[in-house]
Protein backbone atom coordinates (compact mmCIF):
# COMPACT_ATOMS: atom_id res chain seq x y z
CA UNK A 1 0.00 0.00 0.00
CA UNK A 2 1.67 3.07 -0.72
CA UNK A 3 0.88 6.17 0.67
CA UNK A 4 1.73 10.32 0.07
CA UNK A 5 3.76 12.50 1.79
CA UNK A 6 4.66 16.59 0.86
CA UNK A 7 8.16 17.08 0.72
CA UNK A 8 8.91 21.46 1.58
CA UNK A 9 12.81 20.95 0.05
CA UNK A 10 14.42 24.54 0.51
CA UNK A 11 15.97 25.10 -3.12
CA UNK A 12 18.78 27.63 -3.56
CA UNK A 13 20.27 28.17 -7.20
CA UNK A 14 23.74 30.46 -6.92
CA UNK A 15 23.62 31.54 -9.95
CA UNK A 16 19.82 32.49 -10.29
CA UNK A 17 18.87 32.78 -6.87
CA UNK A 18 18.85 36.22 -4.49
CA UNK A 19 17.59 33.72 -1.64
CA UNK A 20 16.48 30.54 -0.98
CA UNK A 21 12.59 29.62 -1.93
CA UNK A 22 10.59 26.27 -1.06
CA UNK A 23 9.54 24.11 -2.98
CA UNK A 24 6.75 21.05 -2.35
CA UNK A 25 7.26 17.56 -4.08
CA UNK A 26 4.81 14.90 -3.16
CA UNK A 27 6.51 11.19 -2.75
CA UNK A 28 4.58 8.43 -2.97
CA UNK A 29 5.95 5.93 -0.44
CA UNK A 30 6.57 2.29 1.41
CA UNK A 31 7.14 2.04 5.02
CA UNK A 32 11.35 0.98 4.41
CA UNK A 33 11.54 4.18 2.49
CA UNK A 34 14.28 6.93 4.23
CA UNK A 35 13.89 10.72 3.78
CA UNK A 36 17.16 10.64 1.16
CA UNK A 37 15.53 7.43 -0.88
CA UNK A 38 12.40 10.90 -0.93
CA UNK A 39 14.92 12.69 -2.20
CA UNK A 40 16.23 10.21 -4.39
CA UNK A 41 12.51 9.82 -5.62
CA UNK A 42 11.87 13.53 -6.12
CA UNK A 43 15.65 13.69 -7.90
CA UNK A 44 14.43 10.92 -10.29
CA UNK A 45 10.87 11.33 -11.06
CA UNK A 46 10.08 14.75 -10.43
CA UNK A 47 12.66 17.57 -10.58
CA UNK A 48 16.33 16.63 -11.66
CA UNK A 49 17.81 19.56 -10.58
CA UNK A 50 17.25 19.27 -6.64
CA UNK A 51 20.99 18.93 -4.90
CA UNK A 52 21.89 17.21 -2.15
CA UNK A 53 24.40 15.15 -0.98
CA UNK A 54 24.64 11.39 0.04
CA UNK A 55 27.24 8.15 -0.14
CA UNK A 56 26.61 5.02 2.15
CA UNK A 57 22.87 5.24 2.89
CA UNK A 58 23.75 3.83 6.58
CA UNK A 59 24.71 6.29 8.85
CA UNK A 60 28.38 5.97 8.59
CA UNK A 61 30.01 8.61 5.56
CA UNK A 62 28.17 11.52 7.70
CA UNK A 63 27.21 13.11 3.72
CA UNK A 64 23.65 13.36 4.48
CA UNK A 65 22.97 15.91 7.25
CA UNK A 66 19.81 17.69 6.56
CA UNK A 67 17.09 19.75 8.89
CA UNK A 68 14.37 17.62 9.11
CA UNK A 69 11.18 19.75 10.22
CA UNK A 70 13.93 21.37 11.96
CA UNK A 71 15.48 19.14 14.00
CA UNK A 72 19.24 18.33 12.59
CA UNK A 73 19.13 14.34 11.23
CA UNK A 74 21.08 11.99 8.86
CA UNK A 75 18.48 12.18 5.98
CA UNK A 76 19.26 8.16 5.03
CA UNK A 77 18.71 6.97 8.86
CA UNK A 78 15.11 8.92 9.24
CA UNK A 79 12.13 7.28 7.56
CA UNK A 80 9.21 8.86 5.53
CA UNK A 81 6.83 6.90 7.56
CA UNK A 82 7.80 8.52 10.77
CA UNK A 83 6.75 11.74 9.31
CA UNK A 84 3.40 10.72 8.08
CA UNK A 85 1.23 12.86 6.81
CA UNK A 86 3.43 15.32 6.64
CA UNK A 87 4.34 17.77 5.59
CA UNK A 88 8.17 17.18 6.00
CA UNK A 89 10.12 20.10 5.57
CA UNK A 90 13.78 19.74 4.51
CA UNK A 91 16.27 22.31 4.41
CA UNK A 92 20.18 22.47 4.61
CA UNK A 93 22.20 22.00 8.13
CA UNK A 94 21.54 25.26 10.13
CA UNK A 95 24.70 27.41 10.92
CA UNK A 96 26.23 27.36 7.67
CA UNK A 97 26.27 28.76 4.14
CA UNK A 98 24.04 27.21 1.62
CA UNK A 99 26.02 26.61 -1.72
CA UNK A 100 23.23 25.33 -3.23
CA UNK A 101 19.77 23.40 -2.50
CA UNK A 102 20.55 21.04 0.40
CA UNK A 103 24.45 21.11 0.08
CA UNK A 104 25.89 23.43 2.33
CA UNK A 105 29.48 25.02 2.46
CA UNK A 106 31.26 22.96 4.83
CA UNK A 107 35.00 24.74 4.80
CA UNK A 108 34.51 26.22 8.13
CA UNK A 109 34.56 22.87 9.97
CA UNK A 110 37.21 21.96 7.68
CA UNK A 111 39.56 24.66 9.28
CA UNK A 112 38.37 23.76 12.66
CA UNK A 113 39.36 20.44 12.19
CA UNK A 114 42.41 21.22 11.37
CA UNK A 115 42.85 23.34 14.10
CA UNK A 116 42.68 20.91 16.36
CA UNK A 117 45.71 19.07 15.58
CA UNK A 118 43.56 15.56 14.94
CA UNK A 119 46.53 13.11 14.62
CA UNK A 120 48.73 10.89 17.00
CA UNK A 121 51.55 12.91 18.55
CA UNK A 122 53.65 9.81 20.15
CA UNK A 123 54.07 10.05 23.63
CA UNK A 124 56.88 7.92 22.92
CA UNK A 125 58.50 6.40 20.15
CA UNK A 126 57.74 2.52 20.86
CA UNK A 127 60.67 1.65 18.71
CA UNK A 128 59.72 -2.18 16.40
CA UNK A 129 56.91 -2.54 18.72
CA UNK A 130 53.45 -1.52 18.12
CA UNK A 131 51.81 1.13 20.20
CA UNK A 132 50.68 -1.37 23.02
CA UNK A 133 46.91 -0.48 24.26
CA UNK A 134 44.46 -2.39 26.77
CA UNK A 135 40.97 -2.59 26.42
CA UNK A 136 40.48 0.13 29.23
CA UNK A 137 42.81 2.40 27.72
CA UNK A 138 41.17 2.30 24.53
CA UNK A 139 37.30 2.53 26.36
CA UNK A 140 38.71 6.20 27.34
CA UNK A 141 38.35 7.72 23.95
CA UNK A 142 36.85 5.00 22.28
CA UNK A 143 33.31 6.77 21.86
CA UNK A 144 35.02 10.14 20.73
CA UNK A 145 36.62 8.17 17.90
CA UNK A 146 33.07 7.55 16.67
CA UNK A 147 32.59 10.99 15.04
CA UNK A 148 31.81 10.59 10.84
CA UNK A 149 32.15 14.74 10.58
CA UNK A 150 28.51 14.85 9.89
CA UNK A 151 27.84 18.10 11.39
CA UNK A 152 24.47 17.61 12.82
CA UNK A 153 26.29 18.98 15.97
CA UNK A 154 27.11 22.08 14.42
CA UNK A 155 23.35 22.77 13.11
CA UNK A 156 22.04 22.07 17.01
CA UNK A 157 24.62 24.28 19.04
CA UNK A 158 23.32 27.96 19.13
CA UNK A 159 26.81 29.08 20.16
CA UNK A 160 28.37 28.36 16.68
CA UNK A 161 25.35 30.00 15.46
CA UNK A 162 25.79 33.04 17.30
CA UNK A 163 29.43 33.33 16.72
CA UNK A 164 30.90 30.99 14.00
CA UNK A 165 34.47 31.39 15.73
CA UNK A 166 33.78 29.04 18.07
CA UNK A 167 35.69 25.83 17.69
CA UNK A 168 32.64 23.88 18.03
CA UNK A 169 31.31 19.84 18.96
CA UNK A 170 32.97 17.91 16.45
CA UNK A 171 36.73 19.40 16.30
CA UNK A 172 36.44 19.59 20.39
CA UNK A 173 35.55 16.26 20.51
CA UNK A 174 38.09 14.85 18.32
CA UNK A 175 40.54 16.71 19.97
CA UNK A 176 39.64 15.14 23.48
CA UNK A 177 39.72 11.78 20.96
CA UNK A 178 43.26 12.69 20.74
CA UNK A 179 44.34 13.93 24.26
CA UNK A 180 42.60 10.90 25.75
CA UNK A 181 44.26 8.53 23.45
CA UNK A 182 47.06 6.53 25.63
CA UNK A 183 49.17 6.80 22.29
CA UNK A 184 49.39 10.55 22.54
CA UNK A 185 51.46 13.24 23.67
CA UNK A 186 49.83 16.15 22.28
CA UNK A 187 47.67 17.22 24.66
CA UNK A 188 50.31 20.65 25.90
CA UNK A 189 50.18 21.28 21.96
CA UNK A 190 46.45 21.39 22.01
CA UNK A 191 45.63 23.23 25.04
CA UNK A 192 46.30 26.63 23.52
CA UNK A 193 43.01 26.02 21.80
CA UNK A 194 41.46 24.65 24.73
CA UNK A 195 42.16 27.59 26.88
CA UNK A 196 41.20 30.05 24.26
CA UNK A 197 37.59 31.80 24.32
CA UNK A 198 36.96 29.94 20.94
CA UNK A 199 38.10 26.52 22.41
CA UNK A 200 36.01 25.07 25.34
CA UNK A 201 35.13 28.38 26.96
CA UNK A 202 32.44 29.07 23.57
CA UNK A 203 30.76 26.17 25.23
CA UNK A 204 27.39 26.62 27.51
CA UNK A 205 25.92 23.07 28.04
CA UNK A 206 22.85 23.85 25.66
CA UNK A 207 23.91 19.66 25.10
CA UNK A 208 21.62 19.28 21.89
CA UNK A 209 24.93 18.10 19.92
CA UNK A 210 25.07 15.34 22.20
CA UNK A 211 21.44 14.94 21.65
CA UNK A 212 21.25 14.79 17.89
CA UNK A 213 24.55 13.08 17.46
CA UNK A 214 23.60 9.87 15.08
CA UNK A 215 26.98 8.25 16.72
CA UNK A 216 26.79 8.61 20.56
CA UNK A 217 30.16 10.79 20.68
CA UNK A 218 28.63 12.96 23.13
CA UNK A 219 30.71 15.74 22.48
CA UNK A 220 29.30 18.11 25.28
CA UNK A 221 30.92 15.58 27.19
CA UNK A 222 34.36 16.03 25.74
CA UNK A 223 33.97 19.60 25.11
CA UNK A 224 33.54 19.96 29.14
CA UNK A 225 35.39 17.67 30.06
CA UNK A 226 37.85 19.82 28.74
CA UNK A 227 36.75 23.12 30.86
CA UNK A 228 38.13 21.49 34.48
CA UNK A 229 41.33 20.60 32.40
CA UNK A 230 41.64 24.47 31.25
CA UNK A 231 40.66 25.61 34.70
CA UNK A 232 43.61 23.07 36.05
CA UNK A 233 45.85 24.57 33.55
CA UNK A 234 45.03 28.03 34.39
CA UNK A 235 45.32 28.31 38.24
CA UNK A 236 48.23 25.25 38.54
CA UNK A 237 50.09 26.76 35.34
CA UNK A 238 52.48 28.97 37.49
CA UNK A 239 53.56 25.85 39.92
CA UNK A 240 53.95 23.29 36.76
CA UNK A 241 57.27 24.33 35.72
CA UNK B 1 33.22 31.39 -6.46
CA UNK B 2 29.82 30.04 -5.26
CA UNK B 3 27.25 33.27 -4.34
CA UNK B 4 26.49 31.02 -0.79
CA UNK B 5 23.73 32.37 1.35
CA UNK B 6 23.82 32.80 4.84
CA UNK B 7 20.80 32.39 6.83
CA UNK B 8 20.30 35.24 9.78
CA UNK B 9 20.77 34.26 12.87
CA UNK B 10 18.68 35.98 14.83
CA UNK B 11 18.13 36.34 18.83
CA UNK B 12 14.70 34.25 18.57
CA UNK B 13 16.41 30.96 17.26
CA UNK B 14 15.55 29.29 20.46
CA UNK B 15 11.65 29.72 20.00
CA UNK B 16 11.06 26.92 17.16
CA UNK B 17 12.64 24.09 18.82
CA UNK B 18 11.49 22.71 22.27
CA UNK B 19 14.53 21.67 23.38
CA UNK B 20 16.02 24.78 23.25
CA UNK B 21 12.92 26.25 25.17
CA UNK B 22 13.79 24.24 28.16
CA UNK B 23 17.73 25.48 27.85
CA UNK B 24 16.42 29.07 28.41
CA UNK B 25 13.81 28.21 31.02
CA UNK B 26 17.14 26.65 32.61
CA UNK B 27 19.46 29.93 31.76
CA UNK B 28 16.20 32.44 33.37
CA UNK B 29 16.28 30.77 36.73
CA UNK B 30 19.48 32.79 37.09
CA UNK B 31 17.51 36.24 37.08
CA UNK B 32 15.76 34.66 39.51
CA UNK B 33 18.71 33.43 41.79
CA UNK B 34 20.02 36.34 41.48
CA UNK B 35 17.34 38.49 42.49
CA UNK B 36 16.87 36.46 45.47
CA UNK B 37 20.81 36.76 46.62
CA UNK B 38 19.67 40.59 46.79
CA UNK B 39 16.39 40.16 48.36
CA UNK B 40 18.76 38.45 51.15
CA UNK B 41 21.70 41.42 51.02
CA UNK B 42 18.46 43.82 51.83
CA UNK B 43 17.80 41.92 54.51
CA UNK B 44 21.03 41.65 56.32
CA UNK B 45 21.38 45.33 55.69
CA UNK B 46 17.83 45.73 57.45
CA UNK B 47 19.41 43.18 60.31
CA UNK B 48 22.04 45.46 60.81
CA UNK B 49 19.95 48.71 60.96
CA UNK B 50 18.16 47.08 63.87
CA UNK B 51 14.92 44.86 64.97
CA UNK B 52 12.35 47.53 63.83
CA UNK B 53 14.09 47.56 60.21
CA UNK B 54 14.64 43.46 60.13
CA UNK B 55 10.60 42.92 61.20
CA UNK B 56 10.05 45.50 58.02
CA UNK B 57 11.86 42.89 55.78
CA UNK B 58 9.94 39.68 57.34
CA UNK B 59 6.76 41.67 57.49
CA UNK B 60 7.56 42.89 53.79
CA UNK B 61 8.05 38.99 52.40
CA UNK B 62 4.24 38.39 53.59
CA UNK B 63 3.05 40.61 50.61
CA UNK B 64 1.05 38.96 48.09
CA UNK B 65 3.66 40.17 45.63
CA UNK B 66 6.77 38.93 47.65
CA UNK B 67 5.41 35.51 47.92
CA UNK B 68 4.67 35.26 44.17
CA UNK B 69 8.09 36.22 44.00
CA UNK B 70 8.84 33.86 45.82
CA UNK B 71 6.74 30.96 44.41
CA UNK B 72 8.30 31.60 40.73
CA UNK B 73 11.74 31.39 42.48
CA UNK B 74 11.03 28.13 44.47
CA UNK B 75 10.03 26.33 40.89
CA UNK B 76 12.96 27.92 38.23
CA UNK B 77 15.37 26.79 41.64
CA UNK B 78 14.08 23.54 41.44
CA UNK B 79 14.69 23.07 37.60
CA UNK B 80 18.04 24.72 37.89
CA UNK B 81 18.81 22.09 40.92
CA UNK B 82 17.17 19.25 38.45
CA UNK B 83 19.23 20.38 35.15
CA UNK B 84 22.48 21.03 37.26
CA UNK B 85 22.70 17.29 38.18
CA UNK B 86 21.53 15.96 35.23
CA UNK B 87 24.58 18.46 33.18
CA UNK B 88 27.03 17.45 35.66
CA UNK B 89 27.96 13.95 34.62
CA UNK B 90 29.53 15.74 31.89
CA UNK B 91 31.58 18.12 33.75
CA UNK B 92 33.18 15.77 36.10
CA UNK B 93 36.64 13.64 34.99
CA UNK B 94 36.33 10.49 34.76
CA UNK B 95 34.37 8.80 37.73
CA UNK B 96 33.24 4.92 37.92
CA UNK B 97 30.18 5.74 38.84
CA UNK B 98 27.02 6.13 35.43
CA UNK B 99 25.60 8.99 34.70
CA UNK B 100 22.38 8.33 36.37
CA UNK B 101 24.50 7.42 39.69
CA UNK B 102 25.72 10.54 39.76
CA UNK B 103 22.45 12.18 39.24
CA UNK B 104 21.19 10.30 41.64
CA UNK B 105 23.65 11.43 44.76
CA UNK B 106 22.78 15.14 43.58
CA UNK B 107 18.84 15.04 43.86
CA UNK B 108 19.77 12.79 47.20
CA UNK B 109 22.63 15.32 48.73
CA UNK B 110 19.72 18.19 47.87
CA UNK B 111 16.79 16.47 49.50
CA UNK B 112 19.32 15.45 52.57
CA UNK B 113 20.18 19.14 52.85
CA UNK B 114 16.88 20.60 52.47
CA UNK B 115 15.46 18.20 55.61
CA UNK B 116 18.91 19.22 57.85
CA UNK B 117 18.08 23.08 56.68
CA UNK B 118 14.44 22.76 58.19
CA UNK B 119 15.20 21.22 60.77
CA UNK B 120 18.24 23.95 62.12
CA UNK B 121 16.03 27.07 61.60
CA UNK B 122 12.78 25.38 63.29
CA UNK C 1 45.90 26.78 8.50
CA UNK C 2 44.01 30.06 10.66
CA UNK C 3 47.01 32.77 11.39
CA UNK C 4 44.32 34.14 14.31
CA UNK C 5 46.38 34.61 17.37
CA UNK C 6 44.89 32.70 20.48
CA UNK C 7 44.36 34.15 23.53
CA UNK C 8 44.42 32.31 27.16
CA UNK C 9 40.51 33.09 28.46
CA UNK C 10 39.91 34.16 31.88
CA UNK C 11 36.96 32.20 32.34
CA UNK C 12 38.50 29.59 34.58
CA UNK C 13 37.99 32.34 37.14
CA UNK C 14 34.39 33.10 36.65
CA UNK C 15 33.35 29.39 35.50
CA UNK C 16 34.68 28.35 38.95
CA UNK C 17 32.89 30.68 41.12
CA UNK C 18 29.75 30.16 38.94
CA UNK C 19 30.25 26.62 39.38
CA UNK C 20 30.16 26.46 42.92
CA UNK C 21 27.78 28.98 43.16
CA UNK C 22 24.98 26.73 40.97
CA UNK C 23 26.11 23.46 43.22
CA UNK C 24 25.38 25.80 46.34
CA UNK C 25 22.43 26.96 44.58
CA UNK C 26 21.31 23.40 43.67
CA UNK C 27 22.05 21.98 46.63
CA UNK C 28 20.42 24.55 49.58
CA UNK C 29 18.38 26.65 47.18
CA UNK C 30 14.87 25.07 46.97
CA UNK C 31 15.13 24.89 51.07
CA UNK C 32 16.19 28.17 51.66
CA UNK C 33 13.60 29.79 49.28
CA UNK C 34 10.80 27.84 51.05
CA UNK C 35 12.16 28.93 54.30
CA UNK C 36 12.85 32.38 53.65
CA UNK C 37 9.90 32.98 51.10
CA UNK C 38 7.31 31.04 52.87
CA UNK C 39 8.07 29.49 56.09
CA UNK C 40 9.11 32.79 57.91
CA UNK C 41 6.31 34.62 57.02
CA UNK C 42 3.87 32.63 57.42
CA UNK C 43 5.53 31.77 60.45
CA UNK C 44 5.93 28.14 60.11
CA UNK C 45 9.53 29.31 61.75
CA UNK C 46 11.10 31.57 64.02
CA UNK C 47 12.57 34.77 62.11
CA UNK C 48 12.89 37.18 65.44
CA UNK C 49 15.16 39.55 65.12
CA UNK C 50 16.98 38.05 68.34
CA UNK C 51 17.40 35.07 66.75
CA UNK C 52 18.62 35.99 63.14
CA UNK C 53 20.88 38.66 64.86
CA UNK C 54 22.42 35.60 66.96
CA UNK C 55 23.05 33.50 63.82
CA UNK C 56 24.64 36.48 62.02
CA UNK C 57 26.88 37.88 64.76
CA UNK C 58 27.96 34.12 65.14
CA UNK C 59 31.53 33.67 62.99
CA UNK C 60 30.47 30.72 61.23
CA UNK C 61 26.56 32.45 60.35
CA UNK C 62 29.31 35.32 59.31
CA UNK C 63 30.92 33.49 57.18
CA UNK C 64 27.26 31.31 55.48
CA UNK C 65 25.77 34.59 54.95
CA UNK C 66 28.47 35.64 52.74
CA UNK C 67 29.03 32.92 51.17
CA UNK C 68 25.25 32.20 49.94
CA UNK C 69 24.71 35.81 48.75
CA UNK C 70 27.62 36.22 46.97
CA UNK C 71 28.01 32.46 45.16
CA UNK C 72 24.50 33.04 44.65
CA UNK C 73 25.16 37.06 42.78
CA UNK C 74 28.32 35.21 40.85
CA UNK C 75 26.42 32.19 40.09
CA UNK C 76 23.07 34.36 38.41
CA UNK C 77 25.17 37.13 37.11
CA UNK C 78 27.64 35.18 34.96
CA UNK C 79 25.00 32.99 33.78
CA UNK C 80 22.96 36.43 33.24
CA UNK C 81 25.61 37.74 30.96
CA UNK C 82 25.80 34.43 28.98
CA UNK C 83 21.56 35.03 28.65
CA UNK C 84 22.33 38.69 27.30
CA UNK C 85 24.40 36.94 24.39
CA UNK C 86 22.30 33.88 24.01
CA UNK C 87 19.43 36.53 23.20
CA UNK C 88 21.76 37.48 20.44
CA UNK C 89 22.61 41.06 21.59
CA UNK C 90 26.52 41.65 21.82
CA UNK C 91 28.38 41.31 25.35
CA UNK C 92 31.55 42.87 25.05
CA UNK C 93 33.91 43.03 27.71
CA UNK C 94 32.62 46.59 29.32
CA UNK C 95 29.12 44.24 30.31
CA UNK C 96 31.37 41.65 31.21
CA UNK C 97 32.95 44.22 33.84
CA UNK C 98 28.85 45.19 34.88
CA UNK C 99 27.52 42.07 35.14
CA UNK C 100 30.90 40.56 37.46
CA UNK C 101 31.13 43.83 39.05
CA UNK C 102 27.86 43.70 40.20
CA UNK C 103 28.42 40.40 41.98
CA UNK C 104 31.65 41.49 43.43
CA UNK C 105 30.13 44.61 44.99
CA UNK C 106 26.99 42.46 46.27
CA UNK C 107 29.72 39.97 47.85
CA UNK C 108 31.67 42.98 49.58
CA UNK C 109 28.75 44.77 50.65
CA UNK C 110 27.19 41.64 52.31
CA UNK C 111 30.95 41.13 53.95
CA UNK C 112 30.73 44.63 55.03
CA UNK C 113 27.75 44.33 56.37
CA UNK C 114 28.13 41.19 58.51
CA UNK C 115 31.79 42.66 60.03
CA UNK C 116 29.83 45.82 61.26
CA UNK C 117 27.68 43.26 63.07
CA UNK C 118 28.42 42.99 66.55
Amino acid sequence: MTRKIQLECLRYNPETDAEPVYRTYEVPFTDDMSVLQGLQYIKDHLDGSLTFRWSCRMAICGSCGAMLNGEPSLSCENFLRDYYPGPLRVEPLNNFPIMRDLAIDQSDFLRKLESVKPWLMPAADPGKEPHRQTPAQLADYYQYSQCINCLLCYAACPQYGLNESFTGPAALALLHRYNADSRDGGAGERMKLVNAEEGVWGCTLVSYCSEVCPKGVDPARAVNQNKVNSTKDYFLRFLAR
Amino acid sequence: MIKTYRRPVTGAWWQHNPFYRWYMLRELSCVFITAYALILLVGLYRLTQGAQAFEGWTAALGAPVALAFHAVALVLVIYHSWTWFKVMPKTLPFVPVPDRGIVALGVSATLIASVVLWILVL
Amino acid sequence: MDPRPLKRSNKPIFWSLFGAGGMLAALIGPALIFITGFAAPLHYVDVSYERVHAFAAHGLGKIVIVAVIGLFLFHGLHRMYHGVHDFGIHVGPAMKAAFHGVALAGTLIAAALVLALR
